[in-house]
């Protein structure tokens, strides 16, 4: 092993899984979720389970603590946890076991604190309740924890309330709850998905170290490959309830035996091929020195300048509070700019969106991250396409009919698509249609605000590459705003990174991902996690070197 | 069709019971001079005459027919409260939406508006304008439509707030779209479950309000059968332990059930609440 993996003992079976078997209920009926999985659990051994949404990964792991959803049930199958059967045992049992010997760390920690309480009156109230330590014994635990997990000001910072510290924070804390009883098993929840990678390097930095530490067992649950090949010893691909390959983390990464597994490997190998700039005198989207804020003071937005040529793609990069989904609002008038101008091929555009002209609308369009709430519930496909196509383009509904096969066409999708309505459909699917309608438009340029991040891996990659498809074919423009360096590897011609605001670095993709980078831009690209198992390891030493 | 009644079978008791109450009464309503022996204001008897051949619930203050009264009274009473209950709901609905979707200063102006309204008690201010303008059938639908819709502003403005701010709403604006575009299509069709709901149980208070207006003397006007006036005129009945007088009382009370039946089923199905077992 690695490092320091000498340190990592495994032993004995600790949690032993034969032929799990879920139900869930919809419509008043009960659908297998969970088709007979085998799993066993190792004191000591950190196994991955991952999957795609609707893979089971979840649900397995809160099964390891004989519990289901509400909704859902155990059906058949066995889960031993130390010799108790926990799908046997009583209430009571199981309610020991929980928090004391099993802990859960949920991905959002934002949520699952109480907001009333402070962090170290949370950490203490599980081993108090249990009756293993006294309060005070629980207090000093906390503050050693807390310094193990690299948290600022450990002595202090447990006296905080969770809104008083940041989301990278806050997921620290949550995972020193979670071993506050020392537990034999700790279930990790996709702890890192909704934190930025930044922060989420620490955060995978701190959970592997207390792991390693306490010889603790974990069940590691994500659906990013990269993530789960360093934590893990061993790996467990899940896909609708069924496995597909378990394995040795390494092993699976260098020679993956499935079909599906490959796929998931291969994922975001995608990479546009480079084009040259040809800069123009008139770019079709200019952005002019142009401030925004949130009433009178909060200033979000300073001085951006931005060019966009016709036909490529400018990705704006940053993490959460950078400003970048503001500079869409801005663009697109929803927030008039307190200063600077935005011109469309060489005529300065009306600051709200109101006063824009619906030539000038329909130039603009825009595709929006969650495509649940992008699609009114209440519209068939046919109206939510149909609509841009009679509103600008003043068809009839012969002419319109023939458009919206088209248009579904070109996404990708069957025509009798257009009956259905968007709770009918997935969410690639849905994604697909709110591409639709911005190409009813027949637009110049069309922002999309995170369009891939709320999707699965998979999914995400085919909606990248129907975009360049589309922007092949139609020279349509994109402004992609993203959180994601991946996507942007895939899809962009130009980068703009931003920070706290402003812009940091810009410029073509090739100038901007070989260095010399900028610093944050060197941050941002050393924390993307890679498939490498030894990959965290190697940044941290390196970090640590350069300190 | 076919899903109306796959819908009917799914439906639990009470709310068969509240369905058939309302299938009765509105029955009842708009066969009134068919289902009745005499006229509305006629007077066939003596006073205060008892249960029996000839009157089967007996006769009124002014030797009236009970029964024919009573039937009458399912057309008037719930004919007005229907009325008012959609005018409150146009009025309250339109304003809500229109609020919540222009938002700034329009929603601040119409909302203090309603504000006032709501702070004046709503007996006493009905009493007030009635008073003033008279009590002829549609001033009190305009009057207590417009008392009312300032709940109904207040619901619609609620679930309206969490549908404008949804991406769709902002697409549509973005594309253009007027502002009638944007409540007529986007938000309203997305708001209509609560809002139905609350129809029903609007429905019943109005139903209460004009019954209590009536017994006080300023709703309907005699000879106008109506439940409410009819609980009053006959109260001295009540000293002698004659149950007469509450069998108009027993028929607002069993459709407020039936209508609260029907909603409560409504508001299960439309926003997907299931008990918790």
């Amino acid at each position: 092993m690695s490092t320091d993996g000498g340190k990592h003992e495994i032993g004995e079976v600790l949690l032993e899984m034969r032929g799990l078997r879920i139900e869930g209920q919809s419509d008043e009926q009960w659908h297998e979720i969970v088709n007979g999985i085998d799993l066993t659990l190792r004191r000591g051994e950190v196994l991955g389970l991952i999957g795609e949404s609707g893979a089971g990964k979840s649900t397995i792991g809160i099964a390891s603590m004989g519990f289901a959803r509400p909704g859902c049930r155990i059906s058949g199958g066995t889960i031993v946890f130390d010799g108790i059967d926990m799908t046997a045992a009583s209430e009571e049992t199981k309610r020991e076991i929980r928090g004391s010997r099993i802990a859960y760390v949920a991905q959002s920690a934002a949520a699952s604190f109480n907001p009333a309480h402070k962090l170290i009156d949370q950490y203490s109230e599980t081993p108090v309740q249990h009756g293993i330590l006294k309060a005070a014994e629980a207090e000093q635990d906390a503050k050693d924890l807390y310094r193990r997990l690299q948290l600022p000001d450990p002595d202090n910072i447990g006296y905080r309330y969770p809104h008083q510290v940041s989301g990278g924070q806050l997921q620290r804390a949550m995972t020193a709850m979670a071993m506050s009883c020392k537990p034999d098993l700790i279930i990790f929840d996709e702890p890192t998905t909704a934190l930025d990678v930044t922060t989420q390097i620490e955060v995978l930095a701190a959970i592997k170290d207390v792991v390693r530490q306490s010889n603790t067992a974990a069940i590691y649950i994500t659906h990013d490959l990269a993530v789960v090949a360093q934590m893990a010893d061993r790996i467990m691909v899940l896909r609708y309830g069924d496995l597909i390959e378990e394995g040795d983390a390494r092993e699976m990464i260098a020679n993956p035996k499935e079909d599906y597994t490959r796929q998931l490997l291969a994922v975001r190998t995608y990479k546009k091929e480079d084009t040259a700039a040809a800069p123009s005198e008139r770019p079709l989207l200019d952005i002019q020195d142009v401030s925004a804020a949130y009433g009178k003071t909060l200033l979000v937005l300073q001085d951006i300048d931005l060019k966009v040529e016709r036909g490529r793609t400018v990705a704006i990069v940053g993490e959460s509070g950078s400003g970048k989904s503001t500079l869409a609002r801005a663009i697109t008038g929803l927030l008039p700019p307190l200063k600077g101008k935005v011109l469309f091929d060489g005529e300065e555009l009306p600051a709200s969106y109101k006063a824009r002209t619906r030539d000038q609308l329909r130039h603009l369009q825009m595709i929006y991250q969650m495509p649940d709430t992008a699609l009114n519930p209440r519209q068939k496909v046919r109206d939510v396409i149909g609509r841009p196509l009679s509103f600008y383009l003043g068809m009839d509904s012969q002419a319109r009919e023939k458009r919206i096969l088209e248009l579904l066409d070109m996404i990708e999708l069957p025509a009798d698509f257009a009956d259905r309505y968007p709770g009918e459909l997935s969410g690639g699917q849905k994604q697909r249609i709110c591409i639709a309608r911005a190409l009813a438009a027949n637009p110049e340029v069309i922002i999309c605000d995170e369009v891939t991040s709320a999707l699965d891996q998979l999914v995400a990659e085919e909606i990248l590459k129907l975009l360049q498809r589309l922007q092949d074919d139609l020279g349509v423009t994109y402004l992609f705003i993203t959180h994601d360096l991946a996507t942007v590897k895939a899809i962009s011609d130009e980068i703009v990174v931003m920070l706290q605001g402003r812009i940091v670095a810009q410029g073509e993709k090739q100038e901007i991902l070989t260095p010399p980078h900028h610093e944050y831009t060197e941050l941002l690209l050393s924390s993307v996690p890679e498939m490498d198992p030894d990959w965290l390891d190697g940044v941290l030493e390196k970090r640590k070197a350069a300190q | 069709m076919k899903q109306l009644i796959k819908l009917l079978k799914s439906a639990p008791p009470t709310a068969i019971f509240g369905l058939l109450v309302i299938v009765v009464y509105v029955f009842v309503a708009f066969f009134a001079p068919v289902l009745t022996p005499y006229g509305e204001s006629e007077i066939v008897g003596s006073e205060f005459e008892p249960w029996g051949e000839g009157f089967v619930l007996g006769t009124d203050n002014l030797g009236r027919d009970m029964l024919t009264r009573l039937v009458y009274g399912a057309r008037n009473t719930i004919g007005i409260a229907f009325a008012t209950t959609c005018l409150a709901f146009l009025i309250g609905g339109f304003f809500g939406l229109l609020a919540t979707t222009l938002g700034g200063w329009v929603d601040q102006v119409l909302g203090r508006i309603v504000d006032v309204l709501m702070a004046i008690p709503t007996l006493i201010f009905a009493l007030l304008i009635l008073t003033i303008l008279g009590t002829s059938i549609p001033v009190l639908i305009v009057v207590i439509a417009i008392l009312d819709s300032t709940r109904v502003f207040r619901l619609a403005r609620a679930v309206s707030m969490n549908i404008v701010v949804l991406d769709f709403v902002e697409a549509a604006r973005l594309r253009g779209e007027g502002i009638w575009w944007v409540i007529g299509r986007e938000v309203l069709p997305n708001s209509m479950p609560p809002l139905v709901a609350e129809f029903g149980l609007r429905f019943c208070f109005v139903f209460l309000f004009i019954s209590a207006l009536s017994f006080l003397g300023l709703g309907l006007q005699p000879p106008t059968a109506d439940w409410g006036s009819m609980v009053r005129d006959n109260a001295t009945l009540i000293t002698y332990g004659d149950i007469t007088p509450l069998l108009p009382a027993g028929a607002i009370a069993l459709l407020t059930v039936g209508v609260n039946f029907v909603v409560d089923w409504f508001l299960h199905k439309t926003s997907g609440l299931r008990d918790e077992h």
